[in-house]
């Protein structure tokens, strides 16, 4: 999968490497930004209240 | 030449020559390899946000925080001791009703917690809400349902030990008879620790107005913080116990323990954490 990506990315090598690492700091940046604050709070190791109150 | 012999072996060379492409069956289950490979690095980069990058997070904007609870409150411009009318005022509080603030709403910032024992920098902010939003950026979480500070009856809060910004990370280092300070905007209110327990998640009763015993008519001013328990996990909850031991007005200046603490927000200016 990801080599079929790679091979379809445009341009000589040198930018193709360039691209691949842009888009894998675009999917970790998602990730932090917006995915893993979401999937927190479904994490059941950091609940630090009392009860069901929320 | 062994090889040879072997009808697979030239019969399978010869098929991948001939396609010069995988089967379909080998393609997917390249990709489902790809994936579960990615599936677990992004585990545990979620490992390492969850324990790292949510400190660092929620630290700046409980700095933040406190910056802005800090333009709030009206400290006095002098030092206290110099100001007559501090002196003239009665110097023990004690007999006293302290000023109990209004209800705040939800996620609003109200108060100041200092725990000297948790590290002579320590002072977290207080907001309204046990909310995931309120504990995963903004530190403490007031309970809503109980007491604001200095009232008679529970001031109850609730904060993370490992992760967004590890707020009561040291709650089991307390020692009975440790100080814990709140600060509102009407003055400071001096707590001290009792004794700490370690209840079930459901325990609900321990924020009761008398902790533990949720019939009774509180006659004290209690605080209860709560955490997971144990370190790592949450299959408990440590709660800490305080009783109320004094107070005093903002005009008083704060207490002795968290003087330079407060002299260092007060003079901070906004925007820039220590």
């Amino acid at each position: 999968m990801y080599g079929w990506i790679f091979r379809h990315l445009p341009g000589p090598l040198w930018v193709r490497i360039i691209v691949s690492i842009l888009l894998i700091a675009g999917a970790v940046l998602l990730l932090l930004q917006f995915v893993f604050p979401w999937l927190s709070q479904f994490n059941p190791l950091t609940d630090s209240t009392i009860g069901t109150i929320e | 030449m062994a090889d040879a012999v072997d009808p697979a072996v030239p019969g399978r060379r010869r098929r991948r020559k001939a396609s010069g492409r995988r089967s379909p069956v080998q393609v997917v289950v390249q990709v489902i390899g790809e994936l579960l490979i990615t599936l677990g690095l992004v585990a545990l980069l979620f490992v390492g946000w969850e324990l790292w990058w949510t400190n660092i997070e929620s630290n700046q904007k409980q700095e933040e925080a406190l910056t802005s609870l800090f333009e709030e409150f009206e400290l006095p411009a002098a030092a206290p001791s110099a100001s007559p009318e501090a002196n003239s005022g009665e110097k023990n509080n004690d007999d006293a009703e302290p000023p109990v603030l209004d209800k705040p709403e939800y996620g609003e910032t109200f108060a100041v917690v200092y725990v000297p024992r948790f590290g002579e920098d320590h002072a977290r902010p207080v907001t309204s809400g046990v909310g995931v939003d309120v504990l995963d950026s903004l530190g403490l979480g007031h309970y809503p349902g109980t007491q604001m500070p200095g009232e008679v009856g529970n001031f109850a809060v609730a904060g993370h030990r490992q992760t967004h910004g590890q707020v009561l990370d040291l709650i089991h280092t307390l020692v009975p008879g440790d100080k814990i300070y709140v600060q509102t905007k009407d003055g400071y209110y001096t707590y001290t620790f009792r004794n700490n327990q370690i209840v079930m998640p459901d325990r609900v009763d321990v924020i009761a107005p008398v902790p533990t015993k949720p019939e009774a008519e509180p006659t004290e001013r209690y605080l209860t913080m709560t955490a997971c328990n144990p370190r790592y996990g949450a299959t408990e909850r440590i709660i800490a116990y305080a009783v109320m031991e004094s107070w005093q007005p903002m005009s008083e200046g704060p207490p002795a323990e968290i003087a330079e603490r407060v002299a260092e927000y007060a003079a901070a200016p906004a925007g820039s954490g220590s």
